[in-house]
């Protein structure tokens, strides 16, 4: 991105959210800041709420929407209050597991909603501690893998289908769903490798969905931006079982933009120039004013 | 659902299909991605193996190296030859003379860091499939140049006085006995990487012994030899089998790792080798470089620098054993290393250092899972300490937070011991 605004004649710095950040800020003196730190800072809101503190403008989502999209179980039960579908699940904290025993704790989880699993932080992203279950026996190590990142567990159903991301951009006439990108990533799933290693994965773009479906995914990331109050740019995460009913997986405020990453390629796709649209949301929030 | 649009593929990366069986490992990873969060100055990092260079004396490397470039600037500034300075080779007898090796500056190549003579040793040795001896565990760096050229990495257990000559010599009949020829023994005998034991001197005979019966070339690499905590330095393999060993040494340790100078003495044959390989890897290495270790041999007390160091790592190594002493729960143990830059920390049975790395990342403590120091990725209940960058006090606030860690992980695996595989 960073490359793509100084080719626009931008004056443009990469800061990392590090103690000498407000000391940067305050030499910079920026016009506008483009959030793009992944992880719990650069998408909880807490990044965006000292911007609003120190006055800045900012591109995309105001905190609170940034923590009601960053906590998955939360942004799940908006989605589902809104009526779109999204895999059944649980959400248990590790106290949980420890206070009334682990073994008890996971055989419900089993007998309840089945298998195969798909297990992650609460909040968290990059599918860092994620993984699917597709034996009880794995459900305990996939539980020890996510309680690294995260103190909370969400459980899911896995729901087989197409995996599709859906990005949502408002350049100032209202928000529009870009083309669905298509995931089909290689044996080993959808994990950190396969998100950062360019080639792993496999996209489609647009993706390869009847109309119908495009339509249903597209509705369902418009309505994810609605609803969880979502600002200038979002992507929303879902899959496409073979009935044809879009599930809601998770919305990011700060979709990645490295070159493996599909939101740029939804942008390019759906006939926008990168940097240029970049450019917009920054104007945007400039006009918009801290 | 899949029935709509036929958009082809987007590629990211075009040339997905082209690159070499040995480029599939070359992907991005969990680890390092908290490696790069572990770089923040508010975690107290114990992974890198960074030397401690602000003790150099920095005003005086500088002018130093102003006078070289005003002075010698149309030879520093030129290409040299493949083999390296023939000033600075001999600088290099003189160091290596410390630890009993006798050889002409001729023998000597120089090479970029240690780590681009494993790299030129594994191209003029290995095939894909060939099998390579190494410690358990074994230095990451030689693991990775060893598997570039896809060697079949088979790994010699240790024990505190190092490679287990027994177990070399099972190895070498294990090998043996599948068709196969191990084509050298990658050791580090002096404050192991990542172990941080040191091969007994009564083992070391017996070591060479073993290998000259079985043909087999011994690396011997020295990174941390001349940094010992107590008496004289160790006399080096080479110096009792100059036929049977290639010594590979760098000053990275001793003087600059940013200089990136190291070498490699071999016997002639296997010297000329080296040459021809370095010659068409990079031409000719850095004159600049070679020539700023010359002048910094020729003209520092580089002898005294080498015993300031020694005494800054004593004292950030008696920090962290002191502090694993008193701070780590039970089950813990580890290695008292006499010298050299690490501790190899074995945690308790269940816990596994590379699941407990994101967690210890997040109390801002980081260290490197043993993991990486295993060619078949086991060693999970392990952790590399190194203790030569942060001060004694940053060490003990960063083994506070690691023991804090171990201590939750041990009751989140308590929690889920059931139906959990042991790692």
């Amino acid at each position: 991105m960073r490359d793509e605004l100084v080719k626009l004649g931008i004056d443009t710095a990469v800061l990392d959210a590090d103690s000498a950040l407000l000391a940067k800020l305050g030499d910079y003196l920026p016009s506008a800041i483009f959030p793009a730190i992944h992880g719990s800072c650069g998408e909880d809101g807490s990044i965006r709420e000292v911007l609003g503190l120190l006055r800045i403008p900012y591109v995309g989502s105001i905190p609170s929407a940034c923590r009601a999209a960053f906590d998955k179980p939360t942004a799940k039960s908006l989605m589902a209050a809104a009526g779109v579908a999204t895999p059944t699940s649980a959400t248990l904290p590790r106290e949980t597991f420890h206070d009334l025993g682990a073994s008890a704790v996971v055989d419900l989880i089993v007998a309840r909603l089945g298998l195969p699993l798909y297990v992650k932080p609460s909040r968290g992203g990059s599918s860092l501690g994620a993984g699917a279950v597709r034996s009880a026996a794995d459900l305990s190590a996939a539980l020890l893998s996510c309680f690294a990142y995260g103190e909370i567990a969400l459980i899911e159903q896995f729901v087989r289908g197409t995996e599709v991301a859906v990005g949502v951009l408002d350049l100032g006439d209202g928000p529009h769903a870009l083309p669905a990108v298509e995931i089909v990533p290689g044996e080993h799933g959808y994990d950190y490798s396969a998100r950062y290693t360019a080639g792993q994965t496999e996209f489609y773009v647009p993706a390869r969905l009847s109309a119908s479906a495009a339509r249903e995914v597209a509705d369902a990331a418009l309505t994810a931006h609605s609803v969880l109050g979502l600002r200038d740019l979002s992507r929303t995460d879902l899959i496409l079982d073979e009935e044809g009913t879009a599930y809601f997986l998770e919305a990011n405020v700060s979709p990645g933009m490295t070159e493996t990453s599909t939101f740029p390629l939804a942008l390019e796709a759906s006939g926008h120039h990168f940097g240029e649209a970049c450019l917009k949301l920054i104007e945007i929030a400039v006009a918009r004013g801290a | 659902m899949t029935a709509g649009s036929d958009s082809p593929a987007v590629r990211i990366d075009r040339y997905v299909g082209q690159y070499a069986e040995r480029a599939k490992g070359m992907v991005a990873s969990e680890i390092r991605a908290l490696f790069a969060v572990a770089a923040r100055p508010e975690i107290v990092s114990l992974a890198g193996g960074t030397p401690y260079v602000a003790a150099l004396p920095l005003d005086a490397v500088g002018s130093m190296v102003g006078e070289l470039v005003a002075g010698q600037g149309t030879q520093a500034l030129q290409y040299c030859t493949a083999q390296g300075d023939a000033g600075l080779r001999e600088r290099i007898c003189e160091v290596m003379s410390l630890e009993g090796v006798q050889d002409h500056p001729d023998d000597v190549v120089v090479t970029v860091g240690s780590q681009q003579a494993l790299d030129l040793l594994a191209r003029i040795f290995v095939d894909p499939g060939d099998v390579v001896l190494a410690e358990a565990p074994s230095y990451v760096g030689a693991l990775g140049a060893f598997s570039a050229y896809q060697a079949d990495v088979v790994h010699v257990p240790m024990d505190d006085e190092g490679l287990i000559p027994e177990a070399l010599e099972q190895a070498i009949a294990a090998v043996a006995a599948s068709g196969r020829r191990a084509k050298f023994l990658y050791t580090v005998p002096n404050f192991h990487n990542p172990a941080g034991v040191t091969l007994a001197l009564s083992r070391r005979h017996r070591i060479l012994d073993i290998c000259q019966r079985a043909e087999l070339l011994v690396v011997e690499d020295n990174p941390y030899g001349l940094l010992g905590f107590d008496g004289d330095p160790m006399r080096a393999l080479r110096a009792d089998d100059p036929e049977g060993v290639v010594y590979l040494g760098t000053f990275s340790k001793t003087f600059a790792a940013g200089v990136r100078v190291g070498w490699a003495v071999a016997p002639p044959a296997i010297r000329d080798k080296l040459i021809l390989a370095a010659e068409s890897a990079v031409l000719c290495h850095s004159s600049f470089a070679q020539l700023t270790v010359r002048e910094y041999l020729s003209t520092q007390p580089w002898r005294e620098q080498i015993k300031d160091f020694r005494e800054l790592y004593r004292a950030r190594r008696d920090a962290t054993l002191d502090a694993l002493a008193r701070l780590m729960p039970p089950g813990c143990g580890w290695t008292e290393p006499a010298g050299g830059f690490y501790v190899w920390l074995r945690l308790p049975d269940g816990v596994d250092a590379k699941a407990m790395l994101p967690r210890a990342i997040s109390a801002r403590v980081a260290y490197v899972p043993g993991t990486g120091f295993y060619a078949d990725g086991s060693g999970g209940q392990f952790a590399r300490l190194c203790y030569a960058f942060p001060d004694p006090e940053r060490i003990r606030e960063g083994i506070r937070r690691l023991a804090a860690v171990v201590e939750g992980e041990i009751e989140l695996r308590h929690d889920f011991a059931s139906g959990v595989p042991s790692v």
